[in-house]
């Protein structure tokens, strides 16, 4: 058992940490911590989410906080809460870029710098769940984030892939490097697993099938569940911003952001939050046992 | 540390060089690279293509050549693999298992990537075909650096989150002057096989928008059907399995405009 000691001073008031890993890129990694946070908040839980994809970081545009910028304490970095109720919150590279064009080109070094600080600089406080989301591949980002979490003992890694097998023979890499850095692994997600046409019903497997079980059975892991694609999600995202850019200048009491749009309440009427309420239960029961 | 920026240079025996690339994941570059690649070949050009992503090499699976073992020339460069009438060479011809994991930090991949850069016996290129990996790190700076790239293509899916790193990747491109040719729509529109409606899973018209707004070419939009999956998965490419349906043509008509373009 770690005493407080070994913890980082910023992680220690955090109870449970979940990377989500891929290994391929394009599977859905985001959209996956995107709705695993949700659900998580509608358990009850307060949530944390840090974007160490320094190139690509998808989360300030997930949670349509894209205008947000961080502001500094004294004890360190604030993370952009979603709304008042401060239950959920994220950090990520793309609020310290000026204008969300900008490319960070930079080269191993300066991303493991950074990395660094996003997790021993941010003020995370007191919170239920840490989920990290990575990006594709076993590089500089995901050594040094497995090198900093050493002492905070992570509950484990969701791994994320699409059925077809350009996607899993990446993914089988990324089980690998978990079992090779002593990551503990949660279970396997497939995501895209089919599309119902509207028109007819008709189930098409556009990135072919059972891609995830079967990588999930062949390293005896957990199958945590299959996500269909469902166009509507994408577009509640996207909805955001378009809420968020029509209403700029009002002022709603209950968003943060001063729209009144919860993406926290309208994740519910999506399809997929059942489908994701089974995932995350299962999550919840693996990690419950690890409380450090 | 090197004083300045190096020199770009020429490859060896390589007439032109086409980097294709996204800076977001899973948009499909080794999918339309591998098909732009097979489509300039089926016109008769002599063409190469090069994975340069150390960890998620996808060429050997999309070219059916995994496994494939290349062998060295007297002067020990490596000798590329052939399939379809097109040179490959990857990483994943390199590791000695397919699963195992490239876990390497940035200084590691950069001497992975010189050898493929300058180490392949290309043996007399019309084009070679980069398919670069995800994000705008240190292989696509170092290639850019590095080698004359005479064009990039640049493919994105419509949808906005797939869009935001693209525009990085065109701006990456153009803090080193590498021309940008276009942009390639990939999964645009889903028609159901049983009944044949239209769903635009991603979005629509993205691209076009980004496009129009960045004043660069569309140069074609494939759409989203389960047999490119199924083919791509199976080693044998849309364009070489069906090569007259209107999914081969989408990639065949991209390859024809950067002919075009290239004057190669």
């Amino acid at each position: 058992m770690a005493t407080a000691n070994d913890i980082p001073p910023s992680l220690s008031k955090v109870r449970h940490i979940v990377l989500v890993l891929s290994g391929k890129g394009g599977v859905g990694k985001s959209s996956i911590t995107t709705q695993l946070a949700l659900s998580l908040v509608q358990l009850g839980y307060s949530v944390g989410v840090l974007d160490i994809d320094l190139t690509g970081p998808s989360l300030p545009r997930m949670f349509g906080l894209e205008s947000k910028k961080i502001h500094q304490s004294s004890q360190g970095w604030v993370p952009v809460y979603t709304d008042s109720s401060k239950r959920l919150c994220v950090m990520s590279i793309g609020f310290l870029l000026k204008d969300r064009g900008d490319s960070v080109v930079w080269r191993g070094p300066k991303k493991s710098a950074m990395i660094r600080q996003f997790v021993r600089d941010v003020v995370w406080g007191e919170l239920d769940y840490l989920l990290i989301d990575t990006p594709p591949g076993t590089s500089d980002e995901h050594i040094s984030i497995a090198e900093q979490l050493r002492d905070a003992h992570p509950d484990g890694a969701v791994l994320v892939t699409t059925p077809q097998a350009v996607a899993t023979a990446d993914v089988r890499k990324e089980l690998s490097f978990c079992r090779k850095v002593g990551l503990d692994i949660l279970g396997v997600v497939e995501n895209m697993s089919g599309f119902i046409c509207p028109h007819c019903a008709e189930c098409s497997h556009i990135f072919s099938k059972g891609g995830g079980e079967d990588l999930a059975k062949q390293y005896d892991v957990p199958f945590l569940g299959a996500v269909p694609i469902d166009p509507r999600f994408v577009l509640l995202i996207e909805e955001q911003h378009a809420t968020a850019a029509s209403t700029v200048g009002e002022q709603k009491p209950d968003a943060i952001d001063g729209t009144g749009f919860s993406l926290i309440e309208k994740y519910k009427e999506c399809k997929l939050c059942p489908i994701f309420a089974r995932i995350t239960e299962q999550v919840v029961a693996l990690t419950k046992d690890k409380a450090r | 540390m090197a004083r300045g920026l190096p020199k770009k240079a020429k490859l060896r025996d390589v007439d032109k060089i086409i980097a294709v690339s996204s800076a977001k994941g899973g948009v499909g570059k080794s999918t339309v690279a591998v098909n732009l690649a097979l489509s300039l070949a089926m016109q008769q050009k002599r063409v190469g293509i090069l994975d340069t992503d150390i960890f998620g090499p996808s060429i050997p699976k999309l070219l059916n050549l995994t496994g494939g073992e290349p062998n060295v020339t007297e002067s020990n460069r490596l000798i590329p693999l052939s399939n379809y009438g097109v040179k490959a060479m990857s990483i994943g011809f390199l590791l000695p298992d397919q699963d195992s994991p490239v876990v390497w930090r940035g200084l590691m991949v950069m001497k992975a990537l010189q050898q493929l850069l300058h180490d392949v016996e290309w043996g007399g290129l019309d084009v070679l075909v980069l398919d670069l990996p995800p994000g705008t790190g240190d292989v696509q700076l170092t290639i850019t650096q590095q080698i004359v790239v005479d064009g990039a293509v640049i493919v994105s899916t419509p949808q906005d989150i797939a869009l935001i790193d693209a525009v990085k990747g065109i701006n990456m491109f153009k803090k080193v002057d590498v021309p940008v040719l276009g942009m390639v729509q990939n999964m645009s529109v889903f028609v159901c096989p049983n009944c044949n409606h239209e769903t635009h899973i991603f979005g629509s018209q993205g691209v076009q928008r980004e496009a129009a707004r960045l004043g660069t070419e569309v140069l074609g939009s494939i759409p989203l059907h389960p047999s490119i999956c199924t083919l791509s998965d199976a080693g044998t490419p849309v364009v070489v399995a069906e090569p007259d349906t209107a999914n081969a043509m989408a990639y065949r008509a991209i390859a024809d405009k950067i002919i075009h373009k290239l004057s190669i």
